[in-house]
């Protein structure tokens, strides 16, 4: 259903912008700065009308498409996942361009590859030098064929410990961005020891004196969004989904069929409101109706506030406390 | 070395066993069949022979309580939280009728069975994943029996050696399921921190996440003669990269010439390979 939502509306915002970019070069700065903020339209928006060509018929526009977005409020789980991937959801590079300054990228797992699926490195959050790190999915086609989907390689889970290691050696506090259908489940993957791998991953991440911030900002499936996400505090985007497996591998497994994978959803308590109630998120970034990929610079300003307030918090305790928050929220669950 | 989290919190409680019952719970059939060649004998000629088939040499799963009657010395078996039950965290339709079959079928209480015994009077804690219920799927009571299991071998400092047979994630449990990963893999790193030796022992099969967790750790890593390891199952591989698997593909002699395990040993050989390198790591 919200396919379809979100393609009318994509319409009308089509129609929007064709009809905001006649308007005067003053009009087309006003509708800019509206549309990063409503109120903020609004309220200029009214002021400017009687000059405004087009402002009647942009007003009608944007009501109807606030009708279509209201059915958008509350979404089922499948909804969920299917914004979840949107090619158009803010991905790592946006991530770590609207929150960090001074990014330094490090490649490679300075062992046999350099793994495209997973990006990271040195950056500031707030002033403040951290090592942050995420799967990597693209908006098109050719990007996500280069970044494999998000779905790492050994060598893309030792790129990331060695990262995380540096930070540890350093003194600084990692932050980790998950999106991934899974580990990548190839030939190669499994000589190269996959589960060894992730296994490694999760060991030393529960042994770190840094702060670990995760944030499930889109699908996080299984042992391969786990292997980077052994966090002090873990954060989820509103319609982000963290699951033990894809609902369709879920279905396919249990029932052979996996047709069934909107049925799965249903069962598999994968949304950000079960996953708090679990005791695994602990706390949930709000997005804009209809989704991230509908307003960046909303999500960007929430989760900033969020990441800082959490960063904060675990930068005030001692590298021993760390550690032991951090394994006693695993300790807890199960 | 800091301090350990929640052991005191978690009491261990030690069942006593009176010797000759874990051979009285192997519930095998009395005439078994060979999966792979249709060999047909008693029960009593399998079990001399550790369950090996002596015409084709096909390995048969075994069962948690008979492999520790293997392993441990006569009369020196303790179980570790025994009172431990499956439980159905997600309310999942269907699970609980279907966690009652395995333990009808199995005699067991879940997929897991952690001892406190002695190997040639030397104490250690062995972990036995029974592939016979739920295929050995990681469940959060799984999880929760190794780490304690872990937990206590830390705080004993006791040798640790856990045999993994996993068909992967208990897919009722869900993300609880996925957690006990981490949770695990933090207490072998505790238990290794304090200097213990984990002996990983892979049996058939060893899949998903106890493979990217505890099964992977060890110090040692063993293996059963032909066993399944991998991440990933061989049905997701294939369907992923549209091509047949080559023969003997995530077998254990597969990993052992791509550098993931130290040794192959034979069931027969199970019990001394242990005692050796127990006692080759006493101070
Ligand atoms: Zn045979």
């Amino acid at each position: 259903m919200i396919e379809k939502i979100l393609k009318k509306v994509e319409k009308l915002d089509d129609e929007i912008k064709k009809l905001e970019k006649t308007q005067t070069r003053e009009t087309k700065d006003l509708v800019k700065s509206v549309y990063q903020s409503d109120e903020a339209l609004e309220s200029i928006e009214e002021e400017y009308e009687s000059w405004d060509e087009h402002g009647k018929e942009i007003d009608k526009l944007k009501q109807m498409r606030n009708y279509f977005l209201k059915d958008c409020a509350e979404l089922t789980p499948d909804e969920k996942v299917y914004l979840a991937r949107h090619i158009e959801r803010p991905h790592i590079d946006d991530f770590i361009e609207g929150l960090f300054t001074d990014f330094f990228e490090q490649k490679g797992d300075h062992l046999f590859d350099e793994d495209k699926s997973i990006y990271g490195g040195i950056a500031r959050f707030h002033g403040i030098p951290v090592t942050v790190l995420g799967h990597r999915k693209g908006h098109t086609l050719e990007k996500n064929m280069e970044y494999n989907f998000g779905m790492p390689c050994p060598e893309g889970y030792r790129k990331a410990l060695r990262l995380m290691n540096q930070a540890e050696k350093f003194g600084r506090p990692i932050i980790t961005f998950i999106d991934t259908p899974g580990a990548y489940p190839g030939m190669e993957a499994e000589e190269h020891g996959q589960g060894e791998a992730i296994a490694v991953n999760l060991a030393k991440m529960s042994q770190f004196h840094v702060p670990v911030i995760s944030v499930v900002t889109g699908e996080g499936n299984s042992g391969g969004a786990l292997a980077i996400g052994v966090a002090n505090r873990i954060l989820m985007l509103e319609n982000a989904v963290y699951s033990i497996l894809s609902p369709e591998g879920f279905a396919s497994i249990l029932w052979k069929d996996s047709d069934r994978h909107k049925e799965a959803c249903k069962l598999m308590k994968l949304t950000a409101a079960d996953l708090l109630e679990a005791g695994v998120a602990d706390e949930i970034v709000r997005e804009p109706v209809g989704g991230a990929q509908r307003d960046y610079a909303t999500v960007m300003s929430n989760l900033d506030k969020v990441l800082y307030k959490h960063l904060k918090e675990l930068r005030a305790m001692s590298p021993t406390e760390i550690k032991n928050d951090r394994q006693l929220k695993y300790r807890k669950i199960g | 070395m800091v301090p350990l989290l929640n052991v005191a919190a978690f009491p261990i409680k030690v069942k006593k066993d009176l010797g000759e019952n874990l051979l009285k719970k192997d519930k095998e059939p009395v005439f078994i069949t060979c999966k792979s060649c249709g060999r047909r004998a008693l029960k009593k000629d399998w079990q001399n022979n550790y369950y090996v088939c002596p015409v084709c040499g096909k390995y048969r799963s075994i069962g948690a309580y008979y492999r520790l009657s293997l392993v441990l010395d006569p009369g020196s078996f303790g179980e570790l939280n025994a009172d431990l039950k499956a439980n159905d965290p997600n309310d999942f339709p269907e699970y609980k009728d279907k966690l009652l079959k395995q333990k009808q079928k199995t005699g067991l209480e879940e997929a897991a069975v952690t001892a406190v015994g002695k190997i040639g009077g030397h104490k250690v804690v062995v972990i036995v994943l029974d592939s016979r219920f739920f295929m050995g799927s990681m469940s959060s009571i799984v999880g929760e029996k190794v780490t304690r299991a872990v937990e206590y071998a830390t705080q004993k400092h006791y040798p640790l050696i856990i045999f993994s047979a996993s068909g992967g994630a208990r897919m009722q449990e869900g993300i609880y399921s996925l957690m006990q990963m981490a949770k695990t893999a933090a207490a072998i790193e505790e238990f290794s921190a304090a200097g213990g030796l984990y002996i990983s022992y892979l049996t058939h099969p060893t899949t998903g996440g106890v493979t990217a967790s505890f099964a992977s750790l060890g110090d040692i890593t063993l293996a059963e003669p032909g066993a399944l390891i991998g991440f990933a199952g061989p049905r997701v591989i294939e369907q992923t990269i549209h091509k047949k698997l080559p023969i003997g593909f995530q077998r254990s002699e597969y990993l052992e010439s791509h550098g993931f395990v130290d040794m192959i040993v034979e069931r027969s050989e199970m019990r001394s390979t242990l005692l050796k390198l127990i006692e080759l790591h006493n101070k």
